[in-house]
């Protein structure tokens, strides 16, 4: 195999780490809205929470997609 | 690497998408320090224009000083009270004397985000090289304050309380590997975002091109949209950097 066609195929695959980070911020923003919708007035309290939640669980995913590139354009 | 930089060419359809020239770095004026290569680049330059932004904000925004503020004291005053609620609620009384260096990373931060949403700009956060200086300097920094503080005592933060003994040995090094890769995670964080969202955003911008006047609606109303999704990016981006920074603070200072 071609070592360009071997950087492609091995691109897509490393991209496929980003379906955890879609399960992950699904994750955190339906349990906060879970808690929103039972307990409003304690919702606006844990929306820095959510925040950093969110980040951190894109950022996982995010690191698949670098490899990606990195993959991609440094090898 | 000839396929570095070479544009892709979409099958059949004949769109030349080249989503990597934009993170190109161009000297704009050539230096060089006892054969270093210093020269001012374009990232030098967008840095250059991200303090000049904030430093004009906070300075010619609070140079009225009027009690009920006007509209550019009022920015200065929300950001300046937003940075000074996370550093008072993450570090604590104790992480005051830090809160400086916490605005001017996060004021940075934010700034050099927003700069790069602006057409034909660059975005300065979109190489590595930028966020793992600003990461490793943090990382630096916290560790060094940890040990001030604690002494050599400062190690016991990487054996959790209430551990039996023959845990300790998987634990430790754990926790100790969980500790130095801090940096990576930070840096790549913001690194990862901020390229990811402008290639997105260039391929994106290649096909309104490519289907031209009939069918470049759709891709343009995704842009318009995801455009604004790359805004708050930017915004949470530097917020997640700033309060990430505010949490490693309180680890050092207050063990766990």
């Amino acid at each position: 195999m071609e070592p360009e066609a071997a950087k492609l195929i091995g691109a897509g695959l490393a991209s496929i780490a980003l379906a955890g980070a879609g399960i992950g911020i699904g994750h955190i923003f339906g349990n906060y809205l879970a808690g929103a919708l039972r307990n409003p007035s304690a919702a606006q309290g844990q929306f820095a929470n959510l925040l950093l939640g969110f980040a951190l669980a894109e950022a996982t995913g995010l690191f698949g997609l670098v490899m990606a590139f990195i993959i991609l354009f440094v090898f | 690497m000839a396929v570095e930089n070479a544009p892709v060419h979409g099958a059949g359809a004949g769109i030349e998408i080249d989503p990597m020239h934009q993170f190109e770095i161009q000297p704009l004026v050539k230096l060089d320090l006892f054969g270093i290569d210093a020269s001012f680049t374009n990232a030098s330059l967008w840095m250059v224009i991200a303090v000049v932004l904030v430093t004009g904000l906070t300075i010619w925004g609070m140079s009225g000083r009027a009690l009920v503020p006007g509209r550019l004291q009022s920015v200065a005053e929300l950001s300046y009270e937003f940075v000074a609620n996370m550093v008072r609620e993450n570090v604590g009384s104790a992480g005051q004397r830090y809160f400086p260096f916490i605005f001017t990373l996060f004021m940075f931060v934010l700034a050099a985000n927003m700069l790069g949403m602006v057409p034909y700009s660059f975005a300065v956060t979109s190489h590595i090289i930028v966020t793992f200086a600003l990461a490793a300097f943090i990382f630096i920094a916290v560790t060094v304050i940890g040990f001030i503080t604690h002494g050599l005592g400062f190690l016991r933060f990487f054996v959790p309380a209430g551990v039996p003994s023959f845990m300790l040995v998987l634990l430790v090094p754990i926790e100790i590997i969980s500790y130095l890769t801090r940096p990576m995670s930070l840096s790549v964080r913001l690194f990862a975002n901020m390229m990811a969202g402008h290639t997105m955003l260039k391929v994106f911008g290649a096909f309104v091109v490519g289907l031209g006047i009939l069918g470049g609606w759709a891709p343009l109303a995704f842009l318009v949209a995801f455009t604004g999704l790359e805004v708050l990016v930017a915004f949470l981006q530097a917020y997640v950097f700033a309060i990430l920074t505010c949490i490693y603070l309180n680890d050092a200072l207050h063990m766990h």
